[in-house]
């Protein structure tokens, strides 16, 4: 299961700059874990000490905000579009 | 790439603010476009060596300043001339003492409503885009930018236009045709995006990464930090006009929960300044039912907000994953507060209960604030003994669609004199 994950700015210097790079894995759990191999001290960054997503991430399968589907279970088919983006918000 | 700080010289200069801090973490940043920890993600707010000394002569330097936000300059982070450059100079809105409603309410203690439907392009958002101008300037960012639902993009716009940047927003492709035209009319580029609000805050995330967003400021996203100060003005005006008074209670609206967390942190400044007599205050937050994630979670008893999927009239407030929700329940909490919250037929009868009593004609935010209020004190949560502010955060006219089906002319009649007998009305 090959896919496409968006760094954000914030966390290119463990990609070496790169925006966007290609991870393995059937679900998002697998997916950080293979980015973790490969670019090592980003599950850190995502994860807290209790190994949940950090709650000002948000991360998207497909753009399907994955709190609203299995958290780090949702499954991310082969092809898919991840994106890793700091909450942020409008509104008063 | 941002660099921790060590020490409190700043390279640019804003004022009295010296530094980004991380709200989790703690961690320090120069003072730059960035707004997430690198640590940790955390939202960063900005850190200030505020003045020390006498507060009769900080207090008597403020009252000789402009009628304008720019009065409080020595608490944002701006530049000390900062009133001498094109902005669209907002704040400084009425606050109104609403006698009528208070004996409608059953409040005896003084209610008054914060009025912010003044501000140049009619809601609060002139108040924060003006601060992240200021940082645009000082960053040497050259096009302003924006994601919203209709109020921000116009205020963006006007911003952009007085103080000679370009200006490319963006905003959900079926906005009301209302805040279409408010947003467009000021020029620069307006771009529907085809999704939702959060589909198109998302956008301008991965645009601020990407190198078509270099050199944009993006005053909701890497401005945050500066942009969400504008809001303790708030909280300053309020105990100014109450004669340097803290109130009693307050009642904010919430969306991403951002508005209400800098007007506490207003209120903390003015005691520590010695601005304001130091005495409890309550903060009430204030939710439409169709987007209810933080006062869900508020009656709950939880500490982390669980996001919801809005569906609710009141659309500026239609943030279902708010980013200082969590906050919000710590402020509520603290100051034994509550957030509560109403549903869509109670913010219109709210709506036209604040017309009816004031004239003041509030867009849904509005009478989110004034029906959790009604609300409030019928479940005896507020006292109605005590100095209250509700907020209106912006004007009736913008949210049209909302009173349209509920309002319209008491009678249609040939023009002659005995038509008009005929129907009734005495006046």
């Amino acid at each position: 299961m090959s896919v496409k994950v968006r760094i954000p700015t914030i966390l290119r210097t463990y990609t070496g700059g790169e925006a966007e790079v290609v991870a393995e894995g059937a679900t998002l759990s697998e997916v950080i874990a293979d980015l973790e191999k490969n670019h090592q001290g980003i599950a850190a960054r995502v994860l807290d000490d209790a190994g949940k997503l950090r709650r000002f991430v948000n991360v998207y399968v497909n753009d399907d905000d994955v709190r609203f589907e299995q958290g780090l279970e949702t499954p991310t088919p082969d092809g898919a579009g991840i994106s890793i983006i700091p909450a942020v918000a409008g509104g008063c | 790439m941002a660099v921790q700080v060590t020490e409190t010289t700043p390279a640019v200069a804003l004022g009295p603010a010296v530094a980004l801090s991380c709200r989790e973490c703690g961690t320090r940043f120069d003072l730059g476009p960035i707004f997430a920890c690198q640590e940790c993600f955390g939202p960063l707010e900005v850190a200030y060596d505020l003045p020390s000394g006498d507060p009769e002569s900080l207090r008597k330097q403020i009252e000789a300043g402009p009628n304008n936000i720019w009065r409080y300059a020595p608490l944002l982070p701006v530049p000390a001339d900062v009133a001498d450059k094109p902005n669209l100079n907002p704040g400084f809105t009425k606050l109104v003492k609403a006698d009528n409603l208070a004996r409608e309410l059953g409040v005896t203690g003084g209610l008054y409503v914060k009025d912010d439907s003044g501000n140049p392009t009619h809601s609060f958002k002139d108040r924060v885009v003006a601060i992240a101008v200021e940082a645009a300037r000082a960053f040497g960012f050259t096009t302003l930018s924006c994601s919203s639902t209709g109020n921000l993009a116009g205020a963006v716009g006007a911003a952009a236009r007085r103080a000679g940047f370009k200006s490319c927003v963006f905003i959900p492709h079926d906005l009301e045709a209302g805040k279409v035209v408010m947003a467009a009319v000021y020029g620069g580029d307006l771009v529907g995006i085809e999704g939702n609000y959060d589909d198109v805050n998302r956008f301008c995330s991965e645009l601020i990464g990407d190198p078509l967003g270099e050199g944009w400021g993006f005053v909701n996203v890497n401005l945050r930090p500066y942009y969400g100060e504008g809001s303790k003005t708030l909280a300053y005006e309020i105990c100014e006009q109450l004669g340097w008074q803290l109130p009693d209670q307050i009642v904010i609206p919430i969306a991403s929960g951002s508005q209400l967390t800098k007007i506490d942190k207003g209120l903390k400044e003015l005691i520590a300044l010695g601005l304001v007599e130091d005495k409890p205050y309550k903060i009430f937050g204030a939710q439409a039912e169709g987007c209810s994630p933080v006062s869900t979670a508020f009656k709950a008893g939880h500490d982390v907000v669980r996001p919801q999927k809005p569906n609710t009239i009141a659309k500026s407030l239609a943030i279902g994953n708010p980013a200082d929700g969590p906050y919000v329940l710590d402020i509520a909490r603290r100051t034994g507060g509550a957030v509560e919250d109403v549903n869509d037929e109670q913010v219109v009868d709210a709506i036209k209960l604040l017309a009816r009593t004031e004239g003041i004609f509030a867009e849904t935010a509005g009478g989110v604030t004034v029906g959790v209020t009604k609300k409030l004190i019928e479940d005896g949560l507020l006292d109605p003994t005590l100095t209250t502010v509700v907020l209106n955060t912006g004007d009736g006219l913008k949210t049209l669609d909302a009173v349209a089906p509920t309002s319209g002319p008491t009678a249609t009649i040939r023009p002659d004199l005995d038509a008009f007998r005929a129907a009734g009305l005495t006046g």
